[in-house]
């Protein structure tokens, strides 16, 4: 399930909803992201999360489906937030359920590595010296690319 | 053909999106950039380096070979930064 919003979430509760009921399921893991008060050095008062309405969901899908066809996954959620967010505040959920946890903590894995390259956010941080746009990083393209299929 | 704009792109082009007619002989999306270069509105400094640029047709990522037409949806940005 992909969620795109505005609103807070609350870790638990998802979580549960995920499992309710499936007693196949064995293993459960989850990511979140947060915001850091700092960043290359700065000092970051808040954030502002902006997206492409339409593209972020399409991209979104692909990436949990890719996943749902690399690994046997009982349940899977990507949450997204966007809008103003200040340091301490959840920015995103992947979670990914399975029988085993092989599945489980690898397809999360690819979930986030993948989403950071490919979902249309930008992140435009305050700062003492005003608004920075985030540079992407390369390293984050590594990261996405180890999971490649040869 | 509508054109979005995001990020610092959108911050120098000076809008986040517009509705363009593009004369006929602009068949791709490098071609349709040097148009936009051409027409001034900040696009001379938005496209400078269009190794920091993504582009996105019918929102799914694309190259620069990639054919544009009237009625497409073309999206213009930095690398994404989400996560």
């Amino acid at each position: 399930m992909i969620r795109v919003q505005q609103e807070d979430f609350d870790l638990a509760a998802e979580l549960k909803a995920m499992t309710d009921g499936n007693h196949q399921i064995g293993g459960l893991t989850s990511f979140v992201g947060l915001v850091r008060d700092i960043a290359g050095g700065e000092t970051v008062s808040a954030m502002t999360l902006e997206h492409y309405p339409g593209m972020t969901e399409k991209q979104l899908a692909e990436i949990e489906d890719e996943a749902n066809r690399r690994w046997p996954l009982d349940a899977s959620l990507i949450i997204h937030r966007h809008g103003r967010l200040e340091p301490g505040d959840q920015i995103v959920l992947v979670a990914c359920a399975s029988a085993h946890r092989e599945a489980a903590f690898e397809a999360c894995h690819f979930l986030i590595d993948w989403l950071k390259t490919k979902a249309p956010f930008w992140k435009l941080e305050d700062t003492p010296d005003g608004g920075k746009w985030v540079d992407a990083r390369s390293s984050d393209d590594a990261a996405a690319a180890r999971w490649a299929e040869s | 053909m509508k054109l979005l704009y995001f990020a610092w792109v959108r911050a120098k082009i000076g809008i986040g999106e517009e509705t363009v007619s593009p004369p006929a002989e602009i068949r791709d999306v490098a071609g349709l950039i040097d148009w936009l270069k051409a027409r001034g509105a900040g696009g001379a400094d938005a496209f400078a380096d269009l190794s920091l640029i993504k582009v996105a047709v019918n929102q799914d990522y694309v190259e620069l070979d990639h054919p544009v037409a009237a009625g497409d949806e073309v999206a213009f940005f930095p690398p994404v930064t989400g996560g």
